[in-house]
């Protein structure tokens, strides 16, 4: 509980290892990302590997600034963030209110479960064709089938946070003189709060999964249309470019979500 | 008749006074499991009444029912003439789990009651400075429960109770999870406190010595049906001195009501 790091001995996990210290952990990630790119450019340049196949990561960083200084990667990223962040809203507006009401109401709950219970095993990727069928190949069928992907985590974690409402503590508002408005908003929500929030950690991940996906069959831009395009016309480059920024965009997304979290959830991270 | 009506008014606390707490042959069952079985009891304006009995014995279905929590199979619950039907805040509660609101501070916390009723930020801010004062964590008031020791959040959940000014402050076991020492403290903290607010307190505790040193009565209760055994007045001078003959006695009369009623519980278990 005390902040005192510097002074103690070093922490250790629980069989008694030391832990990395910061400096210790980017030293690792720096040799880590060095040796994989080196590894990869000898089994490249050595001729080991098809060059066609597997470019070297000169080339990738080739086609890199050859897409930035014609705009294309930038419409690219610009097209798929647009889409992931309104899939994800959409999955957000309908999956929060409604694990909210079914959370709180036993009928909505016993509706609604049963439906849900039966869709969820189907993956977004399988509703797809159905989707350009209903929604056509533009944006609206890529949004729908993101939000389709991302709505289930939503709301399974929503309706794990309702779950986990501690009795004693709504016990505890009543006798402070809470109704049943103030116990919903002052206990039920907080508690629930920490899962909803994971839970749109977990839809935005999976937003991105779908989104690929979306944009590898039906597109004319995001970075899912740039590695299916790519292969068309055998620039490996390219695909490889579009992979690493698909990698990047997903990592600082998730950084961005975490320290979202962390600062809603201040209480509980300290 | 004028001279009759003073002379029957009563002075100070008397036994006879329209009692704050009004039991009458309270019943409590979940299907054929009767936790409490035809409980009869008055408490007085600021008494300290302590629920003493082993596990099973219904002293905790008995405060619950007094706050509200659980409804009564047969007779009734009376607060101030009222029948209860329902938690409130005329009756604060504090838990041995302290159930304080973690995404909320310490001085949050202690304000929530206060804050319900629509007291001003100024009201609000002097009530929990008070009480945290009161409990001797002022300096901690911005920190988040989780920073807390057991004991400090027990200090929180008792200023948050308080905080609310209610008529009566239900305990349900709250040192119980505590270590040993701090148990002590936190239990003189606790009758410095109510010596200064006067509050009826009802306190659930499945320790002898607790009681003891805490209570003015104490309600022995038994299980199988859960009953209540015996009610003793505990007339030892304040402070009570843990280690003086009149506690021990006092102890050991206890434990015998204990021992006696029902062989089959040690009365070993019951800790000091």
């Amino acid at each position: 509980m005390k902040a005192d790091a510097g002074a103690g001995p070093r922490p250790t996990d629980a069989l008694g290892t030391p832990l990395l210290t910061r400096r210790q952990k980017s030293v690792f990630a720096v040799a880590s990302l060095l040796l994989s790119l080196t590894l990869w450019w000898l089994a490249s340049a050595s001729g080991w590997v098809d060059k066609v196949l597997l470019p070297s990561p000169l080339e990738v960083f080739g086609a890199l600034v050859a897409s930035v200084s014609d705009g294309s990667l930038f419409k690219h990223v610009l097209a798929s963030l647009t889409r992931v962040l309104e899939g994800f809203a959409l999955a957000l507006i309908v999956a929060i209110p409604l694990g909210v009401a079914m959370g709180v109401s036993r009928i909505i709950y016993g509706f609604a479960d049963p439906l849900l219970e039966l869709l969820r095993p189907i993956p977004p990727i399988a509703v797809i064709p159905l989707a350009i069928l209903w929604f056509g190949i533009d944006e609206l069928s890529k949004v729908f089938i993101i939000a389709y992907g991302a709505f289930f985590p939503i709301l399974v974690n929503t309706l794990a946070g309702f779950r986990e409402v501690d009795r004693v503590q709504v016990r505890a508002a009543q006798a402070l003189g809470a109704n049943r408005f103030h116990i919903f908003r002052d206990v039920v929500l907080r508690s629930a709060f920490p899962f909803i929030v994971v839970g749109a950690r977990l839809g935005m991940s999976m937003a991105f999964i779908v989104l690929v996906a979306a944009e590898l069959i039906a597109s004319s831009a995001g970075l899912g249309f740039l590695i299916s395009d790519a292969r068309y016309n055998f620039r490996t480059d390219q695909m490889f470019l579009g992979m690493a920024c698909i990698g990047a965009l997903g990592f600082a997304l998730n950084v961005l979500l975490i320290r979202i979290e962390r600062s809603l959830l201040k209480w509980k991270t300290l | 008749m004028a001279n009759a009506i003073s002379v029957s008014a009563p002075a100070g606390r008397l036994r006879d006074a329209a009692p704050t707490v009004a039991i009458s042959a309270l019943s409590v069952a979940y299907g054929s499991y009767r936790a409490l079985e035809s409980v009869s009891l008055d408490i007085q304006d600021g008494e300290f009444v302590c629920l003493l009995g082993p596990s099973g014995c219904g002293k905790t279905t008995l405060l619950n029912t007094i706050a509200g929590f659980v409804r009564a199979s047969a007779g009734q619950v009376r607060v101030d003439g009222k029948a209860v039907d329902g938690p409130g805040a005329d009756r604060g509660m504090v838990f041995q789990e302290y159930a304080l609101f973690p995404w909320f501070t310490i001085e949050q916390n202690v304000q929530y009651g206060p804050k319900l009723r629509g007291l001003t930020k100024p009201e609000l801010k002097e009530i929990s400075d008070h009480y945290l004062k009161l409990v001797q964590l002022e300096d901690n008031k911005h920190r988040y429960t989780n920073q807390l020791s057991g004991g400090q959040r027990q200090r929180v959940a008792i200023a948050r109770a308080l905080a609310n000014k209610p008529k009566i402050l239900l305990m349900d076991e709250p040192f119980g999870a505590l270590d040993a020492m701090t148990r002590e403290s936190l239990q003189e903290e606790l009758l410095r406190i109510w010596e200064a607010e006067r509050r009826t307190c009802i306190f659930v505790t499945h320790s002898i010595g607790e009681a003891v040193f805490l209570a003015d009565t104490i309600v022995v209760m038994q299980a199988h049906p859960g009953r209540i055994e015996v009610v003793l007045d505990n007339v030892l001078p304040r402070p009570r001195d843990r280690t003086s003959d009149a506690y021990f006695n006092m102890y050991r009369e206890i434990d015998g009501y204990l021992r006696a009623a029902h062989h089959s519980t040690p009365a070993a278990e019951q800790q000091p």
